[in-house]
């Protein structure tokens, strides 16, 4: 009876996007007469911060501090369509789709200011802080705030701009399974240190560390969010939670909290990380996305952590204490056995 | 490139996040409205059965019942959320008509006064129910003679005429032949709840100029809509959804499950509806992820290259397939793993049994195979005595290989990322791992 | 059975509410007195997102009959929440991101007032146990954890 440590590792990647019918998102984005600029949409956010990321991409496009940026959403009577928050599609969707419409309504900035200054588009530059000056001229300078109300009350010009970006649906082989299922992918490498009880079989996640690459980051805290709770959801996939404890079997099916068992706070370990930005082709900015693949990575690098510590494999999930027991029962069986073949495979 | 921007990578402060800290934000279950009833269903309380008949004389006797919702009621009683782009068939209905296939399945839904009414009207329905034989296990329902799910006699989904989706590249018989090592495994997942704090749920409300609002927490505003207004068959003008804060959604939230029934009351009674998941339906009724069988088999040449592995997916969908058929088809995209591999074959098969309906959840169709190539992996390693870091970096794709889908890998960083992993936990890296890039391989394939 | 009459604090106004039987204090918070922080998460007692303070403790309205607070104090979030302004605990989380999707945010911040009300210097550990009745799905518990140390350090400043 010991308490034994593990490390293990799994490498893994995660498609942008779904292949579902096309795969398209829509915005739209005006200014209105005080020089803010309000971005319509219907996408959702869950919390993970898509309101924050698309004004951060409208706000770059367009030039103008982050907190001139009003965003909407979600009314199908007013944002127009989107297919919706999964398959970590909507940095990339739909914040192409702002940067689409947010280039549009610059251009629009940039066309008026051109006339007022008396200088050719390609003579001017935002200076990300709301205002359109010429290079090299900075006292030819204009505040869109004010381009913006002479655009509505004196030449009866919009300053608006539409964007949409899709992903055309790819048909799938029927024989060769051929198909073009997503935009790019994002990577994750996790290294994870377990100590097992071997008298309890209880695990305890000593620490979590990964590398990801996620194209670009928009908002690294907020990235640092996915991949802390995307750390914990695999904990939880991991060593804890189902709805069928036994598994085909249907008795003993949580029905609340109490016994849907998940880790609470004092059962994670420090989640340490690094972020790689490679850009992806098709990004807006380069972004890849980054919101399901951060629960994937840790799940095989815990149980091949577990591996290490007990030299037993486990190959169902949830690993729990009952699971570590009973494999390790198991190997002290093959190993009291005659039988001189290594024992370590064994199933839940 | 970072140099240039000036908002796009910063850690700037949330926008909405005072209403989130004050608790001002407003979230579904939240909102009341004048007039609202309360929407509760009966649901199946066996596993698989023949509904005989169904008797509310007792239920609107409750005080404060208000109406009952039958299969009757509803316009165009197939609940298909795949149905919107022509996956077919049609399988599952809003309202059971005369069959349930799993524990929880909705057969009438009860609209009252009060919950604590609602509630009581549904516990005085009576169902006269012919119980049928359950199957819980997937290689089982595979099985001859196994109780049969669908409507239309067999236990898969069929893709174009067959009942699995494949990928097929290479010889991949050929490759074991010729492998070294032949080695297969078979790795077991559980269904997955999502259990986001907020439960689902919306309100439908008539206005004054003949459309419905309906609030809700989906994660697809849309896609509700549209599937919402061809149960209801109604022009899609006639409905404005409003949602956009959600307590929580990891896949759980996009299956429509709510908002049809709830305008459905609201359409037949001219007063605003509420339909809440309870925490008890949220973790038994709702939809969850799906559990899989994975088997690898695995030729393996002597210096640890994959020279050929195929993939036997088997996914429990439930009782109807709702969003899994297409998780498959991801799945069958992301079997082998982020590693060069000539020779693939996969087979990944969409099973039916009597269990709650799954579907997308957080990593769809991927997560569990991410788990079981990862564990192979490292059987590999042990295999032919290589530690777990080589292993991959001598598997992994680059830019310019061929997936096991035929598409072309592009903005590949497998190789990187792992290098950056090995910094950070102080692994050292021999030197030739350190060198390597996901630049496309030279025109001999080497490195 | 005939509703009754509960009076009680909440903050620093006096409530009389008419309540029918069986009806929470959850509820009645909700419902009639409009405070929505309260949130309704499971109605088992599973997950802490009912949370509010009963003379100063912790209590799960979800579990708790109305007529229980009948001359007693209850804080909700709404009451701690300045009229302009945040509560320092609020202040925190929103420096430090210790939400996600916002749900279990309101419990997890008047637990935390209370916290910091007994203990103003709480350990990582004793902010842990005061906090692993409330279930958080997004988080990972780290950047609430934080939140709190945050808050109980700059009350700390603030000489309270």
């Amino acid at each position: 009876m010991a308490k034994v440590r593990g490390t293990g590792m799994a490498a893994v990647n995660y498609p942008t996007g779904m292949n579902l019918g096309g795969d398209p998102s829509q915005a739209l984005i005006h200014a209105t007469t005080s020089g803010s600029f309000n971005v319509v949409l219907a996408a959702t956010d869950l919390g993970q911060g898509l309101r924050t990321v698309m004004a951060q991409i409208a706000a770059e496009t367009l030039g103008v501090p982050y907190e001139q940026i009003v965003i909407q959403t979600a009314d199908t009577d007013t944002g127009p369509h989107d297919m919706g928050t999964f398959a970590s599609r909507a940095t990339h969707r739909v914040g192409n789709a702002v940067k689409v419409a947010a280039i549009e309504a610059r251009d629009a900035v940039l066309q008026l200011a051109s006339e007022e200054l008396e200088a050719s588009v390609s003579d001017l530059e935002l200076d990300g802080e709301g205002n359109v000056r010429v290079v090299g001229s900075p006292d030819k300078s204009l505040a869109i705030a004010d381009l913006a109300s002479r655009a509505q009350f004196q030449y009866g010009r919009t300053i608006a701009g539409r964007g949409v970006w899709m992903k055309p649906k790819s048909e799938v082989d029927p024989e060769t399974g051929a198909m073009d299922p997503d935009s790019t992918q994002a990577y994750a490498c996790t290294v994870a240190e377990v100590e097992v009880d071997t008298e309890t079989g209880i695990v305890t996640v000593l620490s979590i560390r990964s590398a990801y690459e996620v194209g670009r980051q928009v908002n690294p805290k907020l990235v640092q969010g996915q991949i802390v709770g995307g750390a914990w959801m695999a904990v939880s996939h991991a060593l804890y939670e189902t709805t069928e404890p036994y598994y085909p079997s249907r008795d003993h099916r949580p029905k609340d909290f109490g016994d849907y068992l998940m880790p609470g706070p004092a059962d994670m370990p420090a989640v340490e990380s690094v972020v790689l930005e490679v850009p992806s082709a098709n990004g807006p900015y380069g972004v890849k996305g980054v919101g399901e693949m951060t629960a994937n990575s840790p799940i095989p690098a815990l149980v091949n952590a577990i591996h290490d510590a007990i030299g037993v494999r486990i190959d169902t999930l949830p690993v729990t204490p009952e699971a570590i027991l009973r494999a390790l029962d198991a190997k002290q069986a093959e190993a009291a056995a005659d039988a001189p073949a290594p024992a370590e495979e064994a199933s839940a | 490139m970072t140099a240039d921007l000036n908002i796009v990578g910063k850690s700037v402060a949330r926008n909405d996040g005072t209403g989130f800290v004050t608790g001002r934000t407003q979230y579904t279950a939240d909102l009341a409205f004048p007039g609202m009833l309360h929407l509760k269903v009966v649901r199946s309380p066996v596993h698989h059965a023949r509904i005989l008949g169904v008797d509310l004389s007792a239920a609107r006797e409750v005080k404060g019942f208000v109406r009952a919702l039958t299969h009757e009621d509803v316009p165009h009683n197939v609940y298909t959320i795949l149905g919107l782009i022509g996956v077919e068939p049609e399988e599952e209905f809003v309202l059971a008509v005369d069959r349930v296939r799993y524990m929880g399945e909705p057969i009438v839904a009860i609209l009252a006064e009060t919950e604590a009414a609602a509630n009581e009207a549904v516990a005085a329905v009576r169902l006269d129910l012919e119980e049928l034989p359950a199957v819980f296990d997937m290689e089982e329902a595979l099985a001859e003679g196994a109780p049969v799910v669908t409507h239309w006699g067999n236990n898969t989904f069929i893709y174009e005429g067959d009942t699995k989706r494949k990928v097929r590249l290479g010889d991949v018989e050929q490759g074991f032949a010729e492998a070294d090592h032949v080695i297969e495994h078979t790795y077991r997942t559980s269904p997955i709840e999502h259990a986001p704090t907020e439960t689902t749920g919306c309100i439908a409300v008539p206005e004054a100029n003949g459309r419905y609002t309906v609030y809700t927490n989906t994660q697809a505003i849309y896609f509700s809509l549209d599937n919402t207004a061809i149960i209801l068959q109604v022009p899609n003008n006639q409905l404005r959804f409003i949602g956009g804060t959600v307590g929580g959604g990891f896949g759980g939230k996009v299956d429509v499950i709510v908002e049809p029934l709830a305008t459905l009351g609201a359409m037949l009674t001219g007063r605003p509806v509420r339909y809440v998941y309870t925490r008890t339906e949220e973790m038994q009724v709702s939809s969850t992820r799906s559990a899989e069988i994975i088997t690898i088999k695995d030729g393996i040449m002597a210096d640890g290259r994959i020279h050929a592995r195929k993939v036997t997916a088997l996914v429990d969908c439930g009782a109807y397939s709702r969003q899994t058929p297409y998780a498959i088809t991801k799945l069958a995209a992301n079997a082998a793993g982020p590693y060069r591999i000539p020779n693939v074959w996969i087979d990944a098969y969409c099973v039916y049994t009597n269990r709650t309906p799954t579907s997308a959840m957080r990593g769809f169709g991927v997560t569990w195979v991410t788990f079981a190539h990862e564990i192979q992996m490292d059987r590999i390693a042990e295999l032919v005595g290589l530690d777990p870091w080589t292993v991959r970096f001598l598997n992994a794709h680059r830019n310019g290989d061929t997936k096991p889908h035929r598409k072309i890998v592009a903005d590949a960083t497998l190789i990187e990322t792992m290098q950056a992993a090995a910094e950070l936990v102080g692994h050292e890296l021999p030197a030739e791992q350190r060198a390597m890039t996901s630049a496309p391989r030279d025109a001999e394939g080497g490195r | 059975m005939p509703s009754s009459v509960v009076t009680f604090q909440l903050g620093d106004r006096e409530v009389e509410a008419l309540v029918p039987p069986l009806t929470t204090l959850q509820s009645l918070l909700r419902g009639q007195l409009g405070h929505t922080s309260v949130k309704d998460g499971c109605r088992q007692g599973g997950c802490g997102s009912c949370t509010v303070l009963l003379d100063g403790e912790p209590v799960l309205s979800c579990l708790l009959p109305a007529e229980d607070v009948e001359g007693r104090t209850v804080t909700t979030l709404e009451t701690l929440t300045p009229p302009d302004g945040l509560h320092p605990v609020e202040q925190a989380f929103l420096d430090h991101n210790g939400y996600q999707c916002g749900y279990c945010t309101p419990g997890m911040e008047v637990l935390a007032a209370a916290l910091l009300e007994r203990n103003p210097v709480p350990t990582r550990v004793e902010i842990e146990e005061a906090i692993s009745g409330n279930v958080c799905r997004c988080t990972g518990y780290e950047s609430i954890v934080e939140a709190i140390t945050a808050a109980a350090a700059t009350s700390q400043e603030a000489g309270r």
